[in-house]
């Protein structure tokens, strides 16, 4: 199966894309992680419906899936606690291991202030390959035109120095990638260069550059332009109200 | 993120702090500076002390108030020294506050007791006035739930909010506060007295954990 999570980065853009998969896809909660990496939250279920189905807990890290499509999801709904992440990769990566998941989906996000001159043209859109899932679908990535994150002098300035790779704002997102390229694990990494701020545009951009390659949904011609505006089929989720506050109060005016 | 003065300041993000550091190649320094914090990690442990050190406590119903307000309830309404008796304290040091293996407390005071009903002891109580850091919450779980010897467990949270925090169509000023809501599993069958908090109001820190 396919496991695709997201990495706690700025503007949160992975996990409100994976929000987003969950939502449409409509799937089914099949467990969570129980964990100390994680800051505690509970609350009630933030795909609800309907009353019916709005009572059902739901904690900081639980995973999703959709046999119908392989696919298995975990969301990540809080930060990690100071000292926690190589912890936390190592359980998780240990875990892959031993589920015999066949291959890891990253959606991240980087600092958008941090491109360089280059980067700040064109798509704000990257991605990685482990080398081991390289083989597999490098051609791909290809033949989608798409574009790899670059790698970044280790000491900026002074030029001939090696070049290292630098996802400033990615959280566990770099610690993930060297460990599954140095433990043979097929990963993936898709990443949208973005600020923090209203990270829902980002969001949907990602989720779409993600179904590009995996098309988890179908994307419908629009009739109106004859574009392809896959935007309109994604389901947001209730939980996603109020997220710049509460309503005015009257009195105000 | 640039300032409108030209520099550019590291914004503080939703996704937390980087830990780059940690690739980094370790040098004699480095470990000697680790050293020091794992020893300042040390004071973060937590020690949770029971009076009757020998056997678990065998319990069914246990309700914890976690927060001044919520503790000040339990005091106000509930507690006494005629029906409870204090069997355990919790010892803790973060950066917010401090606790101790003192039993005799004022209400101002930062603490973590549980008491036991002397009519039924398998019905614990757990004031808990003192804050748990992020990386103590899981520790006070473990040693908390791990020293109970659990028979048809029923756990209640009493925990307090500000309500400006609350997430709602209207403003909160309309609001008549303060207001009750409830997050119950699905194991707990029995009638919730108030009505359950919706999405997206969420729980965190302690109660949540």
């Amino acid at each position: 199966f396919l496991l695709l999570q997201p990495a706690v980065s700025v503007g949160n853009v992975g996990q409100l894309a994976i929000d987003l998969v969950i939502s449409t896809l409509d799937m089914t909660k099949v467990g969570y992680f129980y964990t100390d990496c994680l800051v505690p939250m509970v609350g009630n279920n933030p795909y609800a419906t309907a009353e019916e189905n709005s009572m059902e807990l739901s904690i900081n890290a639980e995973v999703y899936s959709l046999p119908s499509k392989k696919l298995v999801v975990l969301q990540i709904r809080s930060p990690f606690i100071k000292n926690k992440y190589r912890p936390f990769c190592e359980t998780l990566l240990s875990w892959v291991k031993s589920s015999k998941c066949a291959r890891v989906v990253l959606l991240s996000s980087s600092h958008a202030y941090q491109r360089d001159d280059e980067q700040l043209l064109g798509t704000p859109l990257r991605y990685l390959l482990t080398p081991d899932l390289e083989k597999a679908v490098g051609g791909r990535m290809k033949e989608l035109n798409w574009k790899e994150m670059e790698k970044v002098a280790a000491y900026p300035g002074i030029s001939n120095t090696d070049k290292v790779l630098h996802i400033p704002g990615g959280g566990i997102t770099k610690l993930l990638f060297t460990e599954s390229c140095s433990e043979g694990i097929q990963m993936a990494v898709l990443l949208k260069f973005c600020s923090e701020g209203d990270n829902i545009p980002d969001a949907f951009v990602l989720v779409n550059y993600l179904n590009e390659w995996l098309q988890l949904i179908k994307s419908e011609v629009s009739t109106s332009n004859n574009s392809t505006d896959p935007s309109s089929q994604w389901k947001i989720p209730s939980s996603w109200r109020l997220l710049f506050g509460n309503g005015l109060p009257p009195a105000l005016f | 993120m640039a300032t409108f003065f030209g520099e550019v300041v590291v914004a503080p993000s939703r996704a937390g702090l980087d830990e780059e550091e940690e690739a980094r190649e370790e040098t004699p320094e480095d470990r000697e500076i680790r050293r020091e914090i794992e020893k300042k990690r040390y004071r973060r442990e937590i020690d949770v002390l029971w009076s009757r050190a020998e056997e678990p406590l065998v319990c069914s119903r246990f309700i914890v108030a976690i927060g001044r307000n919520a503790a000040a309830f339990l005091s106000s309404f509930i507690l006494d020294s005629v029906c409870w008796e204090v069997v355990g304290v919790v010892k803790l040091w973060n950066e917010w506050c401090r606790t101790s293996s003192t039993t005799n407390v004022l209400p101002t005071d930062s603490f973590c007791l549980f008491y036991r009903l002397i009519a039924d002891p398998t019905v614990l109580l757990c004031q808990c006035s003192c804050y748990v850091a992020e990386d103590q919450q899981f520790q006070w779980l473990e040693k908390v739930f791990g020293s109970m010897q659990k028979k048809g467990l029923q756990v209640t949270i009493l925990s307090t909010c500000p309500v400006a925090d609350y997430k709602t169509q209207e403003s909160t000023l309309t609001l008549v506060s303060p207001f009750l809501k409830a997050l119950k599993t699905k194991e707990f069958q029995e009638q919730v007295c108030c009505p359950l908090l919706e999405q997206p109001n969420i729980v965190r820190d302690l109660p949540a954990a």
